[in-house]
Order: structure tokens, then C-alpha cells, then sequence
């Protein structure tokens, strides 16, 4: 892997912001949305009900963040692949002397770029208006994001992969994958909620992992450490599963002469 | 026995039942500007794109600087470099933040300086600020020349360069393109649909039609051997009647 080639892929992407600090504002607007949407709704239902609702607004707070990193993770990829589709430059890309590990590396910078944004943005949203402090989860966010980003990356080669196979027919996968995951990953309730037939479909996520690990250490103020190997384990399976199937998708790609049309398209 | 920067030999490419490039065999020189002229459909950017790794073909092989397309992909793109009308750069960046990341792809040492050079020889260096979605037909040519020509390429695989520029730009563009391939020993594989540049710049020229090369050698063998006062009407003889021409006629060089 040649570092130079990843540090001028990165730049590619990264320029649009610099230029355009407008294309920013959907890195803060979304998430902030989310965030404001959930945290309220909390507040109210706490409101309302009658009962211990303490560690309530910590749950949905915590899961909207967390959701995002795996979310923007994903799209960190997948939006850096259709950049360069939108704007016809994949061919330049394709015929320069880049690696496919290198493409990744520079989509998976960008992805880790993206996300450090949104969760400063919300970690700071989350403490001015519920006083919700994000990194009172201290050194424990570290494996939880590592795990939620690296789920996201996968998501993201598996997107990317599917755009490359049936081009921009495949472009609104780009954003519904995640979304494809997010019932049975469990984000904002509890695993057992779920019907058995989910239930088991929802272990095979490491993000369902993650969630309850996060939820536990709210409630308990203990690290599931084994949520978290298990979550590493299944994600080396799913970004294995993912360069695959990239791997497969581009060399179907280059034979059957899609690479041109869709960056032609 | 002049020596090839690109060989292919026996190119094949079908996509199901359609045959898009029928054992193609040629070979560019080194210092020589080969045109690839064929009617729409007649296989010449299938070519190219196999040329490029873009496409895999179904058989035959590709060798470029004496090493297999396929085996030594990143090394071989390393040295050469390629232009299309419809290949733009990013439209949202700007003309410099375009070049230097393609600097970057492409390894150039001193990218600063390079940037600076090709800015300079294609005359776009009071655009350097500029977004390059707001550039002119003739500028934004100008620019993926320029970033064509940023790693010092030994082989260019031009697509078209020429298409939609007003004949004054186009002449410029050629001249220059000219000019370069004798100052740095250049091999160039040059397909247009503008007979003018092809006439002007190439030194041999292949006519494909439905994938077989029909007829190949210099300018002037080819009008003579379809007895045509020009290349256009060589052409036009060949898009509607290219069944009935002999495929094994070539002139001699």
C-alpha cells in the first residue's frame, strides 16, 4: 500500500468540504435533527408516564450517537464511491495506478473523518440541551466505535459493491442498507423485544452486540467484554464477506464493461 | 526492427452473443502516434478500454512496455497516462486541487513544480483558481491534457481529445500534442471521429469495423489503396460498405 495514493484520494474528498463548507452542513444537520427528535421525545414520554425513567434518556441518547457512527461510517464510503460517479471521474480513477486496498483505505479515512465530526456535534448537542455527557462512557467508547465503524465499513464495500454491479439503479442502496440492519440491531430497545425468529437473525449483526453492551453498561455500570469479542469476531467475518464480494463485483465489473458505463453514466 | 511501447495480439472481447473485438492484432511503436478510426460500434473504445484494464478481454493478450497488462496492471499505469472528452475531473474542485491529487495518484516527485510546468505549456495557468465545472469546452480539454501529461507518460491514450473544440483550440491542442511526442519519444493511440486530426497528427493509421482492423497503414496508403481523395471518404466508404472490402487487404508500409 503506497500512503501517497491514500493521502491524495483523501484529499479528493476532502476538498469539497474545504472549498464548500455548505456540503458540511449535512454532516451537522441530520444528526442534529436525530438527535433533537429522540432526546425530546424522551422528555416527554418521562413526562407523562409515571415510573423510573433515569437511565431512559440516556438509552435513546446513547443509541442515536452510537446508531450514527455506524451510519456515518457507511456513508463515508459509500458517498466518497458515488463523489466520483456523480461528477464522471471514476474513470480517472479506475486507469490511475491505485490499488483496490488503497481505494478502501482512502474510503475508510474518509468514513473515520466523517464520523469524528457527527460525534463531536452531537456529543456537544447531547450535553447542552439533555445534559448528556458522551464521554462518561470514558475509554469504553473506544472498542464500541472501533466495532460500529468497522460494521459500517463493511456495510459501506457492500453498497459500493452493488453499485458497481447494476450501477445507479443501486445508488438508493447506498442509504438503505444500513437501514435494511437497524430493526434487528436492536438500537433503541432491548434484543428480547424482538420476536425469536429476529432475535436470532438480530446475534448475527455485530452491531446488536454493541447496542446491548451499551445499554448494559448504562444500566450496570459494567463492560460486556464478551459482547465486544463477539462483535470483533463477527466483523472479521463481514469485512472478509465484504472484500469478497468487492473483489467479485469489480472483476464481473471489468468483464462484463460496466466500469465505463457507470462512470460514464 | 522499431521497438513497441503497446502489443496486443489476438484481442478478443464478446459481451454474450454480441462480438465486440475480433482478434485484434497491432502493435504502437515507440515515438509513434497510431489512430484507431472506426464507426460508431466498430470496437474502438472496447479497444481502448482493454488497453486501459478497464475492460478484461475474453482472449488474446495485452503487453505494454514488454509486461502483461493483466499480471503488472500497477506498474504499467505508472507510465502511461490517458484523456477522454468523457472522462472529466471532479466538476466541484479546482483546477489546481484537481492536479495535485492526481500528482499524488500518479507518484510525481515534485508535484508543485510539475503542476506548475503543465499549467504553463497548456496555457492554463491563470485557471489554477478556478472550479473546474466553470471551465469552457477548450479549457477543460486543456486540463485533462495537462493532468495526462503530469507523470511524464511514455505511452497516452487519447479518446477523442478533440471533440467539441472550435477548430482554432483543436489545432492548438493537436500542435501541442505533436510537439510533445517528438520531444519526449511518445507513443500515442489516438482515436477521433474528426478526420483533420488524424490526417495531421497520426503516423499510421487502423480502420476497425464490427472489431477486425479492415485496413491499416499510413495516410496516404490508404487513400490510395481506396483509390479516395480523402480519409473522410475512406471512412464513410468503410462505415457502408465494410462487409464487402477485403479484411486481408493492407497496404505496405
Amino acid at each position: 500500500m503506497n500512503p501517497q495514493v491514500i493521502v491524495a484520494l483523501v484529499k479528493r474528498y476532502s476538498f469539497l468540504y474545504i472549498r464548500n463548507p455548505v456540503r458540511g452542513f449535512e454532516l451537522i444537520f441530520w444528526p442534529a435533527m436525530e438527535l433533537l427528535l429522540w432526546g425530546f421525545l424522551t422528555m416527554y414520554i418521562q413526562k407523562e408516564t409515571t415510573g423510573d425513567f433515569s437511565t431512559f434518556i440516556r438509552f435513546l441518547i446513547g443509541a442515536t450517537i452510537f446508531w450514527d457512527v455506524l451510519f456515518r461510517a457507511q456513508m463515508g464510503v459509500s458517498i466518497s464511491f458515488l463523489e466520483d460517479m456523480w461528477t464522471r471521474n471514476l474513470l480517472n480513477v479506475f486507469v490511475a495506478p491505485i490499488r483496490i486496498k488503497e481505494y478502501l483505505a482512502a474510503m475508510f479515512c474518509m468514513g473515520v473523518l466523517r464520523v469524528s465530526i457527527v460525534v463531536i456535534v452531537m456529543s456537544v448537542i447531547a450535553w447542552l440541551l439533555y445534559a448528556f455527557n458522551l464521554y462518561a462512557f470514558s475509554w469504553t467508547l473506544i472498542p464500541f466505535f472501533i466495532m460500529l465503524m468497522t460494521f459500517g465499513f463493511s456495510l459501506g464495500i457492500i453498497s459500493v459493491s452493488l453499485i458497481l454491479r447494476w450501477g445507479q439503479a443501486a445508488e438508493s442502496l447506498a442509504w438503505a442498507v444500513p437501514f435494511m440492519i437497524q430493526p434487528f440491531s436492536a438500537v433503541f430497545y432491548s434484543v428480547d423485544i424482538l420476536p425469536k425468529v429476529m432475535q436470532t437473525v438480530a446475534w448475527c449483526f455485530p452491531s446488536t452486540y454493541i447496542f446491548e453492551g451499551m445499554r448494559e453498561l448504562v444500566k450496570t455500570g459494567t463492560m460486556n467484554w464478551n459482547a465486544i469479542w463477539m462483535s470483533a469476531l463477527l466483523n472479521l467475518v463481514y469485512l472478509a464477506f465484504a472484500a469478497g464480494i468487492f473483489i467479485w463485483m469489480f472483476t464481473k465489473a471489468r468483464k462484463l464493461g460496466l466500469l465505463t458505463k457507470i462512470a460514464t453514466q | 526492427m522499431k521497438s513497441a511501447a503497446l502489443e496486443a495480439k489476438s484481442l478478443t472481447k464478446s459481451f454474450g452473443d454480441t462480438l465486440a473485438v475480433n482478434e485484434l492484432t497491432l502493435a504502437i511503436n515507440k515515438g509513434e502516434i497510431l489512430g484507431l478510426l472506426g464507426a460508431n460500434g466498430a470496437g474502438k473504445s472496447t479497444t481502448m478500454q482493454m488497453m486501459l484494464g478497464l475492460i478484461k478481454p475474453s482472449s488474446g493478450s495485452i503487453e505494454i512496455f514488454g509486461q502483461d497488462l493483466e499480471k503488472n496492471r500497477i506498474p504499467i499505469l505508472k507510465r502511461m497516462n490517458f484523456s477522454s472528452t468523457y472522462a472529466n475531473l471532479p466538476s466541484n474542485l479546482t483546477v489546481w486541487q484537481n492536479l495535485l491529487v492526481f500528482t499524488g495518484l500518479y507518484h510525481v516527485k515534485h508535484p508543485r513544480q510539475k503542476m506548475e510546468e503543465m499549467m504553463e505549456l497548456f496555457e492554463i495557468s491563470h485557471l489554477k483558481k478556478r472550479v473546474t465545472g466553470q471551465l469552457s469546452s477548450g479549457e477543460s480539454t486543456r486540463l485533462n491534457l495537462c493532468k495526462a501529461f503530469l507523470n511524464d507518460p511514455e505511452l497516452l491514450l487519447l479518446d477523442e481529445p478533440t471533440a467539441s473544440l472550435d477548430p482554432d483550440i483543436a489545432d492548438k491542442v493537436r500542435t501541442l500534442i505533436n510537439r510533445l511526442r517528438h520531444e519526449r519519444n511518445l507513443s500515442i493511440l489516438y482515436t477521433s471521429h474528426n478526420m483533420r486530426d488524424i490526417e495531421t497528427i497520426c503516423d499510421r493509421i487502423i480502420f476497425l469495423h464490427k472489431g477486425g482492423i479492415i485496413v491499416e497503414g499510413t495516410r496516404d496508403e490508404i487513400k490510395q489503396h481506396f483509390k479516395e481523395q480523402s480519409l473522410e471518404d475512406v471512412f464513410i466508404h468503410i462505415a457502408r460498405d465494410g462487409e464487402l472490402i477485403n479484411t486481408k487487404a493492407k497496404p505496405q508500409s
